[in-house]
């Protein structure tokens, strides 16, 4: 059973906690050996092969190779290792996090040159119920 | 005797980096942000500092999920800028105090600090986009610089209690050393963000604002602030502003506020910074 926690109140948030670093591991150290280029090479010819060489589970495998950065936290990934993955892709951290929020990176671009995300309506699922 | 002269706190944003490698400070995204440490670099030049105490967190970058030290004190007499994954930040060399470094470890550990002494380890752009942003682009940096990794990568970080406490701890440490050292402690992160997720982007300038109001006057009233309210309140990643509250506790009760700034955005990120005098 999962423990429950506070700050699993917040929408669209997941905690990078002990339990979500124990499951995302061998996720997380995939990403972290994406830092030597000649990993980076081998990934580049050949994903799947290449993450045969980490135990990640079928379902991270699966994330990592559609690029589901939403799905790939969902299954332990931290942004921070998964900055390893998006860099290697030639990516920024605005795109991705663009990616993760469903809007495309001219959109997340101008909300964030007018003040960002407000905090008012993102503090609680309970503010999120009736998004779509 | 070595004192604390002064305490400094900033942001340490990748993209300001690649900004300064990439000659873009001047385009019209960026030069707000550089002109907002302006009055910084100049101070710093009248008030050099002989070492930098630079708290700051490491990115998954010298410690992966093998170990994750809450607090690391960088010991080593120099350190290498990180290879982040596309290549080094072409800036120079950290060099270390060594002397001074294990002098803080062998004091705040006896004064019940347990720390992690690191002798070999590359810094990562929370170490020297900082660096960049008050010193520029110098062919060698113009201070020794010892860093101070704390774990926010893994939830939960040290309270900011903890780092506060911790704080005076350090600032006893370089009271009792016996060479008349001219140190600054930098508190670098922050300030709102969160880069994951759904609700990534998230900036709260009421909260940035009353943070930097705040943690000069009255630095006890943000030490309440509970692990939730950071992650509530300020995103996912901005709760690395405990780390701000580590370099607050290392100065007087009393501190002069010398320079303020606040900026929206930088990429994903709400970009603060403080000069504070230490001698009032």
């Amino acid at each position: 059973m999962e423990e429950q926690h506070d700050y699993d109140d917040i929408p669209g948030t997941t905690v990078f906690d002990a339990e979500r670093s124990r499951r995302g591991y061998q996720l997380n150290m995939f990403c972290m050996s994406l830092m030597k280029p000649e990993n980076r090479a081998a990934f580049k010819a050949d994903e799947a092969e290449f993450l045969k060489r980490f135990a990640v589970s079928a379902e991270q495998a699966e994330a990592v190779l559609k690029r589901d950065w939403n799905r790939m936290i969902e299954l332990g990934g931290n942004i921070y290792f998964l900055a390893k993955l998006f860099s290697t892709d030639g990516k920024s951290f605005q795109y991705t996090a663009a990616q993760m929020t469903g809007m495309s990176q001219e959109q997340y671009a101008q909300m964030m040159l007018a003040g960002g995300r407000s905090p008012d309506g993102n503090r609680s699922k309970s503010e999120w119920k009736n998004r779509g | 005797m070595a004192s604390i002269f002064a305490g400094l706190t900033t942001s340490h944003v990748p993209a300001i980096g690649a900004a300064v490698d990439l000659g873009k400070t001047r385009d019209a995204y960026w030069k707000p942000v550089f002109d907002g440490y302006e009055f910084t670099k100049r101070w710093i030049q009248q008030h050099q500092p002989d070492v930098v105490i630079l708290v700051y967190n490491d990115h998954a970058t010298a410690f992966s999920l093998e170990i994750i030290p809450t607090f690391a004190l960088g010991c080593a007499e120099q350190f290498a800028p990180a290879d982040e994954g596309w290549g080094p930040r072409p800036v120079p060399v950290v060099l270390g105090h060594a002397e001074l470094a294990a002098h803080i470890a062998q004091s705040v550990i006896l004064d019940e600090f347990d720390l992690t002494i690191v002798n070999k380890m590359d810094v990562d752009h929370g170490l020297t986009v900082p660096l960049s942003l008050v010193f520029g682009q110098p062919d060698a940096w113009p201070c020794r610089v010892i860093p101070l990794a704390v774990n926010v990568v893994q939830y939960p970080p040290p309270t900011g209690n903890r780092c506060f406490n911790f704080g005076r701890a350090i600032a006893r440490a370089v009271a009792s050393y016996p060479q008349p050292l001219r140190v600054m402690i930098w508190g670098t992160g922050g300030m709102s963000h969160q880069l994951q997720g759904p609700r990534a982007g998230l900036i709260n300038q009421a909260f940035d604002n009353h943070y930097l109001d705040t943690i000069g006057p009255d630095p006890q009233a943000l030490v309440r602030i509970q692990p939730l309210e950071y992650l509530r309140e300020a995103g996912s990643e901005g709760i690395e502003l405990v780390m701000w509250l580590l370099m607050r506790g290392a100065l007087h009760e009393r501190v002069q506020v010398l320079h303020r700034f606040y900026h929206v955005p930088a990429s994903n990120t709400a970009v603060g910074h403080l000069l504070l005098d230490n001698q009032v």
